[in-house]
């Protein structure tokens, strides 16, 4: 059977955990494959890029792996790939967490850190209002585990927002490149969908088309 | 806004669900994977799993069951229960729990809560807080740090201990009312009140709910998550149950698919 689930890469580096994004592409029939090689990244048609942890320590991993350039490549270009949490923050150019350390900068602008009176880390479900030109991200509620988050729409993508003492960017999407400040991997059923949506974006010349289901909820 | 979250608890040993559960949909109401998926599909927020084996082939066992539900499941697993080091809880996460709690081996060594949350995040450790109610020696009420499954007391004060807590790096609180859990007489919200104000972490409530109408008072007391055990393994309430009576409060509760719409 595993020979005709399309194969899902994900990057692998550091200590993240990475059981809850398997087993949400496993649920959506596909094949997940844990990679730490440039090379595989590379060559990936679809690839995700988690992180959980710290902006420096995920940018020290992913330099030392050797596989910042090939993101950043793969990103340009729009190939599919959809990066979660710690995975969308570094693809912008800094963050507050860790000054001094470039992220990707294949999207502009910097990470900053929750302000006002609200609880940080930000632990729990919140609702996701979609811009009209999105295509794979939907209106719902989506669960966080965040401290940083970036502040301003970032342009070229089209953008989703949240609220946490202010509003905030959650997620972003251009093309098959779609990433999410939020979870999809434990965001229950509105999650599901995006990644299949998400899935089905990467493109049907990958056999990934059956996949595919019609979009749930608000269209946006 | 972040939206309240409704926590079923599941209470574990040796891969089996430790209390009777009661749901007449479910061929076998103790196993752990099959009680996680009907909490989802009734709207679960979030689950947390406490193992109580004392053997370390029940300890074994419980890595497995975290992989069997983490396949299932699409919300945020906390696993909890005997948590010693930073291998037990690599391991757990390992396994696929999101996040993982600490009690007695925090409190015996707090550089614990430094370490698992340098090594893994804030987001990832939770910590977990038995209080109980102690005499007070000012004109505010106090709490004192239970340990060991509630057998042993301290002399550590409950809100002092959360404070430190999250300096060291926890990233969310489990507040237990030691003098509640059980009783049935609702959240304790004078401790709701004074942990939640003391910490600008998430506070999760638990013990003593066994109505609807204690729900949403220990959200207005500063909760932001309620954790739930009896109410819903003894089948009175299902998790749409309380999202509809929350949403009829006026409390906002998640948009899902197969739970209660707003």
């Amino acid at each position: 059977m595993t020979a005709d689930r399309p194969k899902v890469h994900i990057v692998r580096t550091g200590t993240a955990n990475l059981a809850s994004v398997v087993a949400a592409l496993s649920r959506q029939g596909a094949d997940p494959v844990l990679t730490s090689d440039a090379a595989t990244i590379d060559a990936a048609d679809v690839l995700v890029l988690p992180g959980v942890g710290s902006f420096a320590a995920a940018m020290d991993a992913l330099r030392r792996a050797d596989v910042a350039e090939v993101l950043t490549a793969r990103i340009n270009a729009g190939r599919p790939t959809l990066a979660i949490c710690l995975g969308l923050q570094v693809l912008f150019e800094a963050s507050e967490e860790s000054p001094g350390v470039k992220g990707l900068g294949v999207v502009p602008g910097e990470i900053t850190r929750f302000t006002g009176a609200v609880r940080v880390p930000q632990l729990g479900w919140n609702a996701v209002a979609c811009e009209p030109s999105c295509r794979v991200l939907s209106d719902g509620d989506a669960y966080y585990a965040n401290s940083y988050r970036a502040g301003h729409a970032p342009a070229g993508f089209a953008a989703a927002w949240s609220d946490h003492g202010g509003p905030f960017i959650a997620a972003i999407e251009r093309g098959p490149v779609v990433a999410c400040q939020f979870h999809p991997e434990l965001s229950g059923s509105w999650g599901a969908a995006l990644i299949r949506r998400w899935l089905a974006a990467a493109g049907p010349e990958r056999g990934l088309s059956s996949l595919s289901t019609t979009k749930a909820g608000a269209r946006c | 806004m972040l939206i309240p979250r409704i926590i079923p608890c599941l209470d574990v040993r040796d891969g089996r669900v430790v209390k009777g559960i009661q749901f007449q949909n479910l061929r076998d109401a103790g196993d752990p994977v099959a009680l996680a998926a009907e909490y989802e599909r009734q709207g679960a927020d979030e689950l947390v799993m406490l193992d109580v084996s004392a053997t370390p082939e029940g300890r074994r066992t419980a890595l497995h069951t975290v992989a069997a539900v983490r396949h299932e499941l699409s919300i945020p697993l906390t696993v909890g229960g005997g948590v010693r080091s930073d291998a037990d809880a690599a391991a757990l996460l390992e396994a696929g729990a999101d996040k993982v709690a600490i009690n007695t081996a925090a409190v015996a060594d707090p550089s614990l809560i430094a370490t698992l949350a340098g090594r893994f995040g804030s987001q990832c450790v939770v910590l977990a807080i038995d209080a109980a109610r102690a005499a007070p020696e000012g004109p505010e009420p106090a709490w004192r740090v239970v340990v060991r499954s509630g057998s042993q007391r301290t002399d550590l004060d409950a809100a002092l201990w959360a404070r430190q807590a999250v300096g060291f790096g926890a990233g969310e609180i489990l507040l237990t009312s030691f003098d509640r859990d059980g009783s049935g007489d609702g959240y304790d919200l004078d401790l709701i009140r004074a942990i939640s104000s003391s910490v600008n972490v998430p506070v999760i409530a638990s013990g003593g709910v066994s109505t609807l109408d204690h729900l949403a008072p220990a959200l207005s007391a500063g909760a932001d998550a309620l954790l739930a055990a009896t109410i819903f393994h003894d089948g009175r309430y299902k998790v749409g149950d309380v999202k509809r009576h929350l949403a009829a409060a006026g409390i906002s509760v998640r948009r899902t698919s197969t739970g209660v719409q707003p």
